[in-house]
């Protein structure tokens, strides 16, 4: 995983990687929380194109950050979903929650 | 492919469900699944088997999670089991959204995605007596 901060648009650019289960979970979850607070952003892009597996774990991860982000006001987004992803972003209403884009800089553009 | 069959016991460990997607993905791939078709089944296992460790082991490693995957014509069966906690409600516990653990980040939506990825799913659980999911899928072509 990697992570850049876009300071005018105090944004937390998550470039997740690797496989999103429940072993990866916590401590992505964790990392990204500890970025989130240091660097006093308000909104996060997902950047999905490095995750090569994802199941309800991810969705999981995705809301317990939108939570942060509300609580300062602020919102997520989502980019680089494949189809598998997509599905799971659908049926369990993500899709409802937060945009989702082709890629970070569409997402950016919007923040 | 011929028909076949393997069970593999694993500790309930959240390391193995990485290592049950790969034996899900092994064992399919004598039938030359078009890719789609693996991914969903490794998302099907990995909730299946996530659930297991979690919640019917509250992730006491020394517990034992058993995965059978069985080929029989196009269709794939897969059944992951546990003798851990059981379930008291199982129409409840398959509502999407439900989850007894959101403290744990959980999101409540591991059956709805083992249903939506493969054909059919099964649940057989009593609270104490463990729980047992067997889902079948087609494969395509
Ligand atoms: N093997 C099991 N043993 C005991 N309880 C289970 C088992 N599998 C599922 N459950 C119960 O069913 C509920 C729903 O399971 P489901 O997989 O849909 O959601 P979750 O695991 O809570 O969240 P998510 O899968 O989205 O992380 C669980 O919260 C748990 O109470
Ligand atoms: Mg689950």
């Amino acid at each position: 995983m990697r992570m850049r901060v876009d300071e005018g648009r105090r944004c937390l650019i998550v470039a997740l990687s690797g496989e999103i289960d429940h072993h990866a979970q916590r401590e992505t979850g964790a990392e990204i929380d500890h970025a989130f607070g240091r660097k006093r952003c308000r909104n996060i892009v997902f950047d999905f194109a490095g995750v090569s597996f994802m199941d309800s774990s991810g969705v999981g991860l995705v809301i317990g950050r939108y939570r942060r982000a509300r609580e300062v006001g602020g919102s997520i987004a989502a980019v680089n979903l494949n189809p598998s992803m997509g599905r799971i972003f659908e049926i369990s209403g993500l899709k409802k929650l937060m945009p989702v884009y082709g890629d970070v800089d569409s997402a950016l553009s919007r923040m | 492919m011929p028909d076949n069959e393997v069970t593999v016991t694993m500790k309930a460990r959240s390391q193995n469900e990485a290592f049950a997607r790969i034996a899900a993905a092994a064992f399919v791939s004598a039938a030359d699944p078009v890719l789609s078709d693996v991914t969903d089944i490794k998302t099907a296992v990995s909730e299946a088997v996530t659930n297991a460790i979690i919640h019917g082991y509250a992730s006491d490693p020394a517990r034992d999670v058993r995965m059978t995957m069985r080929m029989d014509g196009g269709d794939i069966y897969i059944e992951v089991s546990d003798d851990g906690a059981g379930i008291e409600d199982v129409a409840l516990a398959r509502q999407p959204l439900y989850t007894s653990r959101p403290e744990l980040e959980r999101s409540g939506m591991g059956f709805t995605v083992m249903e939506a990825f493969m054909d059919s799913v099964e649940v057989e659980s009593s609270p104490g007596g463990g729980t047992r999911v067997i889902m079948r899928k087609r494969l395509s072509g």
